[in-house]
């Protein structure tokens, strides 16, 4: 949802898709589309599963920039795509409000460019450039 | 129509109950409800587990209002919409959630114009006996600010994103 709104930002370029509902796939057909289990920190068997996803996913689209809006796939993401030398960027979700999430957190010091949506919660490694909405 | 919809990660019992509850009383209501993975049955509601996104954004498209989780996805999608928007945050306190993130989203958005949020199940009837006269108020674009579009070209672009402003 939050990352369908910043597709203006991916005119001209060439995007995949890599989220953990299959549901939207028509709404960024005709994008290159992949599903990932969504895996969280309780539950170390579906984030090892996820893992092995995005990393077969990355290594068969060899992207240059890897943007994710979160959470726990995502920052597996940003680490896979920083070992295959991509530039990455975290846009941390709106919904966080009072603290970035865990995983922004964990991501701020791991990524090219690392982006709260509240101006507030800005930073040394943590810019705020705006909102999804 | 009132659509009531909880989002597809967890269940929220305590507001289908209580939607469940108020829709007793009003025999005459419309409520059709994505109550997740709950085993929880409505008896006064029109209910399913899930919705696939394109049914949940037509099932908006088609409500008169949307009674909801604080959850983003919902939030952007009444707001886009233009859908008057009713918002019961989930509470960690009450197993509902991971942390209380809902409840600062929904502070956040309780002062924007069409969106009414509810923080206990009383308020939660109150504002639902309201519903019909929430206006509904003007869409949200389709697409993020153009400072935030922006900022992520010129990374894609390849040069530095200037240093913060302000």
């Amino acid at each position: 949802m939050q990352l369908r709104r910043l597709e203006p930002a991916f005119a001209g370029h060439d995007v995949a898709y890599l989220t953990t509902d299959a549901g939207h796939r028509d709404e960024v057909a005709p994008r290159r589309f992949y599903t990932v289990a969504d895996g969280n920190r309780s539950n170390k068997l579906a984030l090892l599963r996820s893992l092995l996803k995005i990393v077969w996913v990355l290594a068969r689209e060899r992207p240059e920039v890897v943007v994710s809006t979160g959470a726990a796939p995502g920052y597996l993401a940003m680490r896979v795509a920083k070992l295959m030398r991509a530039r990455t960027v975290w846009i941390d979700s709106v919904a966080n409000v009072e603290e970035l999430s865990l995983s922004g957190r964990m991501a701020a010091s791991q990524v090219d460019l690392c982006l709260t949506q509240w101006p507030h919660l800005a930073g040394d490694s943590v810019r705020y450039e705006g909102a999804v909405l | 129509m009132i659509f009531v919809t909880v989002g597809t990660q967890l269940p929220f019992d305590r507001l289908i109950a209580t939607v469940d509850a108020w829709a007793a009383t009003r025999p005459d209501a419309d409520v059709f409800a994505q109550i997740g993975p709950s085993p929880l049955t409505p008896r006064h509601l029109r209910h399913a587990a899930f919705v696939d996104p394109a049914e949940c954004r037509a099932r908006m498209a088609e409500a008169d209002a949307v009674v909801a989780h604080a959850g983003m996805g919902t939030i952007l999608g009444a707001l886009e919409l233009g859908k008057p928007l009713l918002i019961l945050p989930r509470r960690a306190a009450l197993g509902e959630h991971r942390n209380d993130h809902q409840v600062a989203t929904a502070q956040r958005f309780a002062d924007r114009r069409g969106v009414r949020v509810a923080f206990t199940e009383s308020d939660l009837v109150g504002e639902l006996e309201g519903l019909d006269e929430l206006e509904a108020h003007e869409r949200l674009g389709p697409f993020a600010s153009e400072r935030l579009i922006g900022a992520l070209r010129t990374f894609l672009d390849g040069a530095p994103v200037a240093a913060p402003r302000g």
